[in-house]
C-alpha cells in the first residue's frame, strides 16, 4: 500500500487515531491482520466495506471495548481504552443502544450524569437540550425511546454520543435504514461538528456513496485496509468515476495478486 | 502497546474511580425511573407475596403454628426470589441492548452500576417486606417473639442477595428463557434444603451438609431465630453477617463478569 502521510494536508498535530499492526482475534478468527492507518483530526474519516469485513471490530477496538487487541493503537495520544478517553469520545453502536422503557430525555439525563455528575444540573438540562436540537428530536423529548420508530431510535442513540461535546465521535453506522432527507440532515450536523467544533468523526457504513461527503477514506475488506486516501484522490489513482467502482477496481486488484501469489507458490 | 504518558498532572476529574456517589445514585434513580414504566412489574412484585402469604395463612387454617414458621421462613424468601428474578432479567436486557457497552465505554465504574441496582431492588426489596411483615403480623396473625425490625432486617439482606446471584447468573445466560431458567436451578434446591419443609437436622446427612453451605439456610434460620426469641441471639447475628457476606461475595464475583472489553 502507498504512504500517503508525508504529502496529504493533515491540520497540524497528532492525528486522532494511529494505528500500526494493528491485530484483533476473535475465537479462532483473525478479524484484523496487521493495520496500520491513522485518522486526521478536525477532518471526517469514512470506514467503509462490506459487510463482516471488520469495521465494527476496528470501531470498538478505538473506542476500548475490544478484547484481544495487539499491536499499536493510539487515540487522542493514549492508548486506546484509557480510562481518561472515556469521556473524550462519543461512541454510537451499529444498534441503538438506549434504554427503551425510558423517555429521550430521561435517557440522555441518565447519561450525562454519567459522563459528567459534578456539572451543575443546569448545564447538564442545556447540554441534554442542545443534543435534543442536534438530532431533531426535542419535539420527541418526552416520548418512550421504545414507542419512537427505528431511525428516530437511533438518533437517540446519536445524542447520547453527543454530550459532553466529545473530541473524537466514532460512529458505527448512523444512517442505516434512515429516510434520505434525514440522512442529508445527519450529514449536514456531521460536518457542521467537524467544521465549528473541531470534532474528529470516524463513521463506519456498507453504503459506498456516503463515501462521496468524507474528507477522508478507509476502505477495508476481509480485515486489511485497502486505501486509506480523500475520494478525489482514490477516484484519480483508479481512474473511476465513483468511490463505488474505486473500491471494486481495487477490491479487483487485491484479488488478481492474492491469485498470482498463489500460482508462484 | 505504546504509552504516551503525560506529564505528572493532579488527578484526573474524568478518571472513573472504583465507587462514585452521584454516578451510583444516578443509576439507581434510572433503574426506578425504568420500572415506573412498567407499573404491572411493580404491582406484581409488591402484591404477589402477599397474596401469598395469605393464601398460607387459609391452608394452614388449622395449625397456625405451622403457619407461624412457614410465615416467617416465607417472608424471607420472597424477597430473594423476587430480586433474582428481576436483576437477573434487568441485566441480561443491559448486556443484550448494548447499553452496558456503551456504558462501560464512559466514565462508570462497575462498581457504580452494580451499587446502582442493589440499591434500587434494595429499596424495591424494603417496600415489599414492609407490606408483607405487615400484613403477616397485624392481619394474619403470624405470632413472633422478637422484633419486626428484625425480620425486616433478615428480608432486606434477603434482596441484596437475590440480586447479587441475580446479577452474577445474568453473565452466564444468553436469553430471556435461560435467564429464567436459571430461577429453578439456582434457587430451588436452596429452597429444598433451607429448612423450609423440613428441619435440615432430620435431612439425610450429606444434604445437610450442602445446606450447611448454601446462604438461603440462614436466610431461613435468621427468621426462625427473631420467631422464636425476643432478643437478637448469637445464633442470630452469625445468621445475618453470613447472609451479608454471601451477597457482597456474589456481589464481587458479579462485578468480575462485567468486562470493559469482550470477544
Amino acid at each position: 500500500m502507498m504512504n500517503y502521510a508525508s504529502v496529504r494536508s493533515d491540520p497540524p498535530g497528532d492525528p486522532a487515531v494511529r494505528a500500526d499492526d494493528l491485530t484483533v482475534v476473535r475465537g479462532p478468527r483473525t478479524v484484523l491482520r496487521g493495520l496500520g492507518f491513522t485518522v486526521p483530526r478536525g477532518q471526517i474519516t469514512g470506514l467503509l466495506g462490506p459487510s463482516g469485513c471488520g469495521k465494527s471490530t476496528l470501531i470498538r477496538s478505538i473506542v476500548g471495548t475490544q478484547a484481544k487487541v495487539t499491536g499499536t493503537l493510539e487515540v487522542l495520544g493514549r492508548p486506546a481504552g484509557h480510562p481518561t478517553l472515556r469521556t473524550r469520545i462519543g461512541y454510537v453502536t451499529q444498534a441503538p443502544s438506549v434504554y427503551d422503557d425510558l423517555t429521550v430525555r430521561q435517557n440522555l439525563d441518565y447519561f450525562t450524569s454519567i459522563l459528567t455528575p459534578n456539572r451543575s444540573s443546569t448545564d447538564r438540562r442545556q447540554d441534554v437540550d442542545r443534543v435534543l436540537a442536534d438530532v431533531d428530536l426535542t419535539s420527541h423529548a418526552d416520548a418512550l425511546a421504545g414507542n419512537l420508530s427505528g431511525g428516530q431510535r437511533s438518533r437517540v442513540s446519536l445524542a447520547v454520543a453527543l454530550l459532553g461535546t466529545p473530541e473524537l465521535l466514532v460512529l458505527d453506522e448512523p444512517t442505516v435504514g434512515l429516510d434520505p432527507v434525514l440522512r442529508r440532515d445527519l450529514w449536514n450536523l456531521f460536518h457542521s461538528l467537524a467544521a465549528d467544533r473541531g470534532a474528529t468523526l470516524l463513521i463506519s457504513s456498507h453504503v459506498m456513496d456516503e463515501a462521496e461527503r468524507c474528507h477522508r477514506l478507509l476502505l477495508m475488506r476481509e480485515g486489511e485496509i485497502l486505501a486509506d486516501d480523500s475520494p478525489d484522490a482514490l477516484r484519480t489513482r483508479t481512474g473511476a468515476d465513483t468511490v463505488e467502482a474505486a473500491f471494486l477496481h481495487l477490491v479487483d486488484e487485491a484479488t488478481a495478486a492474492a491469485r498470482e501469489k498463489e500460482t508462484t507458490r | 502497546m505504546s504509552t504516551a504518558t503525560a506529564p505528572t498532572t493532579t488527578a484526573d476529574p474524568a478518571a472513573p474511580r472504583a465507587l462514585n456517589l452521584s454516578r451510583t445514585t444516578a443509576t439507581a434513580a434510572r433503574v426506578l425511573r425504568q420500572l415506573r414504566h412498567d407499573p404491572r412489574t411493580i404491582a406484581l412484585m409488591l402484591l404477589v407475596p402477599c397474596v401469598m402469604l395469605v393464601l398460607l395463612r387459609y391452608v394452614f387454617d388449622g395449625s397456625p403454628h405451622t403457619f407461624d414458621n412457614i410465615g416467617a421462613s416465607l417472608l424471607g424468601i420472597f424477597p430473594l426470589i423476587t430480586m433474582f428474578l428481576v436483576t437477573s432479567i434487568a441485566t441480561l436486557r443491559e448486556r443484550t441492548s448494548g447499553t452496558l457497552e456503551r456504558l462501560l465505554a464512559m466514565p462508570l465504574g462497575k462498581g457504580d452500576l452494580i451499587a446502582g441496582y442493589a440499591l434500587a431492588f434494595g429499596t424495591i426489596a424494603i417496600i415489599q417486606s414492609v407490606l408483607a411483615t405487615a400484613l403477616a403480623l397485624w392481619a394474619l396473625g403470624l405470632d413472633v417473639t422478637g422484633s419486626p425490625w428484625l425480620l425486616l432486617l433478615v428480608a432486606l439482606l434477603d434482596a441484596l442477595l437475590g440480586t447479587a446471584l441475580g446479577l452474577f447468573v445474568s453473565a452466564f445466560a444468553a436469553s430471556e428463557f435461560q435467564a429464567v431458567q436459571f430461577m429453578p436451578a439456582v434457587i430451588f434446591p436452596q429452597l429444598l434444603l433451607c429448612g423450609l419443609f423440613t428441619p435440615r437436622s432430620d435431612m439425610h446427612p450429606v444434604l445437610e451438609a450442602i445446606s450447611d453451605v448454601l446462604p438461603m439456610s440462614y436466610a431461613v434460620d435468621g427468621m426462625n431465630e427473631v420467631l422464636k426469641h425476643t432478643d437478637m441471639t448469637a445464633t442470630f447475628v452469625r445468621d445475618v453477617l453470613i447472609v451479608a457476606g454471601c451477597a457482597l461475595l456474589v456481589l464481587g464475583l458479579g462485578a468480575a463478569t462485567l468486562r470493559r472489553r469482550t470477544a
